[in-house]
């Protein structure tokens, strides 16, 4: 079991970080450390994209002196996967903190509990 | 190559440019012309709908040509177009008959804005049904996320804003674990169009010990969708989300953005995994499960519920409930009642959500039960367009809520497994007592008016008004398709048969 671990030590470190950012954006009470949980959280998926992409000692597939043997280069895919992701994540990110700072001009916190009760006391029910 | 095979990629760039087409027009030229272009989305994807029923085969297109494993692919057949053709009658009819309330909940100058991200989630909704590709279906969604909460927090109360946050956190979560799902089913198959998936889960499958990683792959998929189209235990953020919104974003959120998940999940188990790959892993058994408990949770709730939008919102996580007990019985038959159910279901909480408000409007703005007390009477068309919607829930014969609950039952019982049956029946029989005491509950309300005051009161309208003749149209619509679907569920079902045929 150990010897599986530290044999695919990237993997392993990928889901970590998945499990930590999943549970901080769900778990915490704060909208901006819930949104650090969820970039953590990409970040895992993005490091086991990675990591199953790279095979040592071979090169990105951009033919150089005449070699085009397969066998020398790496797939591509998951590097292009990742920058899509990555782009998807920060987009995702902006919005989010744009509905933070529209939720704190309103309630003055960043507590979602106390927001909730906050908004529980208002006076807009149709 | 027909002209008609380049139809679907036009629905997806129409879309798109429509969006920020609208930020450059005025308030009441983006109604227009987002009219204007639905209809043609309409006329679009009706016609792929009759080319490929005409022909009987399904086509892909390569986008820039480029083959198979390597390049990404678009594929309609009957199946995609009939969904995307219900997904832009909804959206035609959401606008029409909403624009009322766009109006009323939000600023003038911001109504352009609206529209403009209204298309922008049509043009996700249109490459989520047309993909053949995982991480496209996976990019488009995020793009249905964003856009989703964007409709919701257009009407500026402090309510919607922390309504749309919690949504965001959720389908975040959601995203997260359907992102990993696809990243370790690309490490499974080494491939992202869904037909080479496919071939190589099948090879993969034979061997046993390939089992849990597939369950894994696939499982941590369905727990992303499950969340953000709100699978029981996952429903509780619905009534905030789709009762504080304005009509229009309340119905598209409800009937069509939850559907968009469900179909890419859909298309995923049938098209990507297949289903006999499916069937060795408990995740349909699970679904199953989870598909009652929601039908039964979401019926109590929707009883206890305080005022009307929370009991529609709330019977939504019901009908959500079927639609993946349907897929949880996993056969032909089931995933068709499934579908079928997607059509009803999207059809009737449409016209449900978009005639809710038109009742509180006469009866003081208010949607508290007590407020509504013969609100019917006050407004005689939002009343007999709701009382539709209400039957059609309960599953009277004649609309489409019993034509699809008949279909679930035939399903089932053709799958031949007892305890699913049984299973299957009792809940048809339990949901529908719940479904017609809180609907039936609510019509007497609307109707009964003890003070019998409502017909001289000033705030009544005529059920013939010209001012209102985009609700008219809209609730006609919607009407006379629920009936249809009701009465000849056997044309429809036939579609979603010879769909699912040409779906391989």
């Amino acid at each position: 079991m150990i010897s599986h671990i530290l044999g695919n030590y990237e993997e392993a470190a990928a889901v970590l970080l998945f499990g930590i950012g999943f549970t901080t954006l769900l778990f915490h009470r704060n909208l901006i450390k819930k949104l650090i949980g969820m970039n953590i959280m990409d970040t895992g998926v993005f490091l086991l994209l990675a990591s199953m992409g790279y095979i040592r000692g071979r090169k990105a597939p951009i033919i150089e002196n005449g070699v085009t043997d397969p066998q020398r280069y790496i797939n591509p895919v998951p590097a292009g996967l990742v920058l899509t992701g990555i782009v998807v994540s920060v987009s995702v990110t902006a919005v989010m903190l744009s509905l933070s700072v529209r939720l704190y001009k309103r309630y003055h916190t960043l507590d979602l509990d106390t927001i909730y009760v906050l908004s529980k006391h208002q006076k807009e029910d149709r | 190559m027909s002209f008609i095979w380049n139809f679907p990629l036009f629905t997806v760039l129409l879309s798109l440019f429509s969006g920020p087409l609208c930020m450059m027009l005025s308030a009441k030229a983006a109604r227009n012309y987002t009219i204007a272009y639905e209809s043609v989305l309409i006329g679009m994807t009706g016609s792929v709908l009759a080319y490929t029923l005409k022909t009987g085969t399904s086509f892909t297109y390569t986008m820039g040509e480029f083959p198979a494993p390597w390049g990404n692919e678009i594929r309609a057949g009957s199946l995609e177009a009939l969904i995307a053709l219900l997904f832009s009658v909804v959206l035609l009819c959401s606008v029409t008959a909403g624009y009322h309330f766009i109006r009323k909940d939000m600023d003038e100058s911001k109504i352009n804005l609206y529209f403009t991200l209204l298309n922008l989630l049509t043009a996700a909704l249109m490459a989520i049904v047309w993909t053949n590709d995982v991480f496209t279906g996976y990019v488009f969604l995020e793009i249905l996320t964003l856009t989703s909460c964007g409709i919701l927090i257009v009407r500026e109360i402090g309510r919607t804003t922390l309504a749309a946050v919690r949504y965001m956190i959720l389908n975040l979560m959601g995203s997260g674990l359907f992102l990993m799902g696809i990243v370790l089913l690309y490490d499974v198959s080494g491939h992202l169009l869904m037909v080479p998936i496919r071939q190589s889960l099948r090879e993969i499958s034979s061997d046993p010990a390939a089992i849990p990683a597939i369950t894994m792959a696939v499982g941590i998929m369905t727990i992303g969708i499950a969340i953000k189209s709100g699978l029981f235990p996952f429903y509780f953020w619905m009534p905030d989300t789709y009762g504080w919104a304005t009509p229009t974003s309340g119905a598209v959120l409800s009937a069509l953005v939850s559907k968009g998940y469900i179909f890419l999940l859909f298309k995923i188990y049938y098209r990507a995994v297949g289903i006999d790959v499916m069937q060795k892993t408990p995740i349909l058994k699970i679904l199953f499960v989870l598909g009652i408990c929601g039908i039964i949770a979401g019926s109590f709730n929707a009883i206890r519920a305080s005022n009307i939008n929370r009991m529609i919102a709330f019977s939504s996580a019901a009908q959500i409930g079927y639609i993946y007990m349907g897929i949880g019985i996993g056969t032909t038959a089931g995933f068709a009642a499934a579908l079928f159910q997607i059509l009803a279901h999207a059809l009737t909480k449409s016209l449900l959500f978009l005639t809710a408000p038109y009742l509180a409007e006469v009866s003081s703005d208010s949607l508290k039960f007590h407020a509504l007390q013969g609100s019917a009477h006050r407004d005689p068309a939002a009343g007999m367009m709701f009382t539709t919607g209400a039957l059609s829930m309960i599953g009277i014969p004649v609309f489409a809520g019993f034509a699809s609950k008949l279909m679930f039952g035939q399903a089932v019982v053709l799958g031949g497994v007892h305890w699913r049956i049984l299973a299957v029946l009792a809940t048809l029989g339990i949901s529908s007592v719940l479904n017609a005491f809180y609907f039936i509950r609510t019509l007497i309300r609307i109707y009964y008016d003890p003070d019998e005051q409502a017909k001289s009161s000033a705030n009544s309208r005529s059920a013939f008004d010209l001012s209102r003749a985009g609700f008219g149209f809209a609730g006609f619509v919607l009407v006379v398709l629920n009936v249809f679907l009701g009465l000849f569920s056997w044309v429809v079902s036939d579609v979603i048969y010879r769909g699912l045929g040409m779906f391989l």
